[in-house]
């Protein structure tokens, strides 16, 4: 048995019967309305729990949460800059071994320790320290929250930016359908490590990303967990079909949930009538100026790119039975 | 009981950190620190010294997990050179506004292009603005002594700032000195354990680094450049209570022959000893030499440099860097703005000297010494002048 599936063998999920009341990021950040990032974030926080020490990078997520004088942790937190959370909280991590060695810090209580960026400083220049982090192998858990563009900025593309999308510095014109390159697939980067636990998630399905979020936590060695983090500033849409558009991206394949345990992919949710890409790209007019051919070429891709994730899984092509659901709904 | 050993200055500078019983040690390799992390890994791997080793993969990560775990509550150390420093030089900033007591051992080497892996002082001048606290030694003995106190100053709640304990590349890091080791217990007695101002502890919570709004960074900045000033005392306390320990005695500025010197050398490192023959070779003229050599670079000893030079007539820094200002070096237009301030108006000229390696002689101070009174006499303008240039 491999180090996860050891630490996860009489593993318990949350229902909707026993989501934990506390609030380790509290309410009253400054957040967008609807950001779907913030609560990414509140959902993971309240599967870890306080025992916990939180290093962020900069971005949204460190800027909304902690202007001077006021916090809205009520954890340890630490920000330190954009591209290495991952080896902070790697010093982090290190620096609590050592002391609970030496004796200087009771060991009993088993601390968590979690770091968390954007896409930008996950995908792009935080890839580096992350990678050093996961091979290194620090018994950390590290969150890419994933809203596809460099927001905290002014919504600038990044390698995670879907095909297609406008960015500020991927604007569609004469010359141009916006973003020309397609997403990074980090969570497989993450997964080529062979480290115990990688996941993705997402807060349309919150029992499920708690669920992910807790393993990742009880995992000793590295884990990593992409969670797609709708953005209604940057992706141009209502803020209160945020959720509604997190669900349409599961629903057509454009974000797939799965778990890679002990290198075993697994699929979270088979989705045996997936919906059309273009029923999630019309919800949000970062991509309102995609031709029908350029949809079409996105529909081929994800379908290619769910089949190869099939495969990964040691799935049938064939449909899955029917209301296979993420775990713990 | 110390122990008097011969040993190469990196070795013992491993050693010393060993001795500190640092708790993590971040390592990533770079020419001319190399064997400094080297040691530190088979140290740590022989059960010498109990701490985490963090093979990094980059100098960048190497500062971002000190900041980590320092702010954790861990006694930390790093080392690193030129390119390395260039990479960490971002965390660097932020370690000193958190004020976290880091030490790092930079051994001095020239920055690139063209690439060189030889010393001159380039990246210590890339540090100067970080608000970290420099020390600069000349020899072994005193990077040892010099690491032994920067965990004793950094740690100091009054002080509570990262040092940089800088050595001369190759000159200094690759050479093997008679060093006197002390012992454990009795660096123990100097250095009482780190006891962290405020820690990341989940019973506790703190938010670290947070943001800084217009309404409060100036405020934030102001405390950091107090914080920085004030440390000089606790440096010199420190100093002392060093003599007490062990019996040598440091100060911000060493001077050699000054008292009634109308001709002072200033300069910093290891280049000093080689300056130090110069001066007795032209004392031995009748020459009234002297000679400077700061050992506290941040903060800048500015009352010590004062009553050093207020009676020279003439004064020749010697920079190892260039300030690519046109008109002076960096340590230069330190010294010359300082003296301006304090309405001293000697001949000072500037010698830009050893630049990636190139060997800086005897002779060349001597020469030094003889064009610097050419010029005074002959009220030349000042400026500053690149030396042993093939032409
Ligand atoms: C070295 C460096 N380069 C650039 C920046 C400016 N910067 C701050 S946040 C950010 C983008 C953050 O994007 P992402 O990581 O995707 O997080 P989000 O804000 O979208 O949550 C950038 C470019 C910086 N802080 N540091
Ligand atoms: S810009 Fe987007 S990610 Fe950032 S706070 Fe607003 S909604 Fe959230």
């Amino acid at each position: 048995m491999g180090i996860a599936s050891e630490a996860l063998k009489d593993f318990k999920g949350f229902t909707m019967k026993n989501i934990p009341s506390v609030e380790p990021l509290s309410p009253g950040h400054r957040a967008c309305q609807g950001c779907v990032e913030i609560l990414a974030l509140r959902l993971a926080l309240k599967a870890i729990g306080t025992n916990v020490i939180v290093a962020s990078a900069t971005g949204c997520m460190e800027i909304v949460t902690s202007p001077y004088p006021q916090t809205a942790w009520r954890v340890p937190w630490i920000h330190v800059a954009f591209e290495n959370a991952a080896a902070v909280i790697s010093g982090v991590e290190s620096a609590y071994k050592v002391l609970a060695r030496k004796g200087r810090i009771s060991p009993e209580d088993k601390v968590v320790f979690l770091g968390y960026g954007g896409d930008g400083g996950t995908a792009d220049i935080g890839l580096q320290a992350l990678s050093g982090a996961l091979e290194r192998g620090h018994d950390i858990v590290y969150i890419c929250l994933d809203n596809e563009a460099y927001m905290n900025t002014g919504i600038q593309r990044s390698s995670s930016t879907p095909y297609g999308a406008m960015t500020t510095t991927s604007p569609p014109g004469k010359k141009s359908i916006g973003q020309t390159t397609w997403k990074k697939n980090v969570p497989a980067i993450a997964a080529a490590h062979d480290i115990p636990y990688v996941a993705t998630a997402s807060p349309a399905y919150p029992l499920d990303l708690m669920n992910k979020v807790k393993k990742a936590a009880m995992v000793p060695g590295p884990a990593y967990v992409h969670i797609f983090s709708v953005c209604p500033t940057g992706w141009r849409h209502p803020t209160n079909i945020a959720i509604e558009v997190a669900k349409m991206a599961v629903a057509t394949n454009v974000f797939p949930l799965y778990e890679v345990i002990d290198g075993k992919w697994i699929l979270s949710r088979k989705n045996p009538k997936p919906k059309p890409v273009v029923d999630y790209l019309k919800m949000q007019r970062r991509f309102a100026h995609l031709t029908e051919e350029e949809i079409e070429k996105i529909q081929a891709r994800v379908n290619a790119e769910w089949e190869a994730l099939l495969e990964r899984c040691g799935e049938k092509k064939e449909p899955a039975p029917e209301g296979a659901e993420p775990s713990g709904e | 009981m110390g122990r008097r050993v011969g040993m190469e200055v990196s070795i013992a500078a491993a050693e010393a950190v060993a001795l500190i019983d640092v708790d993590v040690v971040a390592a990533y390799p770079i020419t001319p620190q190399t064997h400094i992390v080297e040691h530190l890994s088979e140290l740590v791997a022989n059960g010498h010294l109990d701490a985490e080793f963090v093979p990094v993969e980059s100098e960048h990560s190497a500062m971002s997990v000190c900041v980590g775990a320092a702010a954790a509550g861990a006694r930390t150390f790093t080392s690193t050179s030129a390119q390395g420093y260039a990479l960490m030089v971002e965390i660097c900033y932020i370690a000193s506004s958190m004020r976290l007591p880091i030490v790092m051992v930079m051994a001095n080497r020239a920055m690139s292009a063209p690439i060189s892996i030889w010393n001159d002082h380039a990246d210590m001048m890339l540090a100067r603005d970080t608000g970290w606290i420099q020390t600069v030694a000349e020899n072994g003995q005193e990077v040892v002594d010099l690491l032994i106190h920067a965990y004793r100053v950094a740690e100091d709640h009054r002080v509570l700032l990262p040092v940089i304990v800088n050595l001369d590349g190759f000159i200094l890091s690759h050479v093997i000195e008679p060093i006197e080791l002390p012992s454990k217990e009795e660096v123990q007695k100097y250095l009482p354990p780190y006891k962290p101002a405020l820690r990341l502890d989940p019973k506790n919570p703190v938010t670290m680094g947070p943001v800084g709004v217009p309404e409060i960074y100036t405020e934030a900045k102001k405390a950091q450049d107090e914080a920085l000033k004030n440390s000089k005392k606790v440096i010199i306390e420190a100093w002392e209570e060093f003599a007490k320990h062990f019996g040598r005695t440091y100060r911000p500025v060493e001077t050699y022959k000054c008292e009634d010197a109308e001709v002072i050398l200033l300069l910093m490192g290891s280049i000093a000893e080689t300056a130090m023959r110069a001066v007795d070779a032209m004392r031995a003229r009748g020459k009234k030499v002297g000679l400077a050599r700061i050992r506290l670079f941040r903060p800048f000893p500015v009352e010590e440099l004062v009553s050093t030079l207020k009676n020279a007539r003439t004064v020749a820094v010697i920079d190892r860097a260039l300030g690519f200002n046109g008109h002076v070096g960096p340590v230069c237009a330190e010294v010359k703005s300082m003296l301006f301030d304090h309405g001293l108006t000697p001949y000072v000229w500037n010698y830009i000297a050893g630049l990636g390696g190139r060997d800086v002689t005897v002779e060349n101070f001597i020469e030094m010494v003889d064009m610097v009174e050419a010029k005074a006499a002959k009220k030349e303008p000042m400026g500053y002048e690149i030396i042993n240039v093939r032409e």
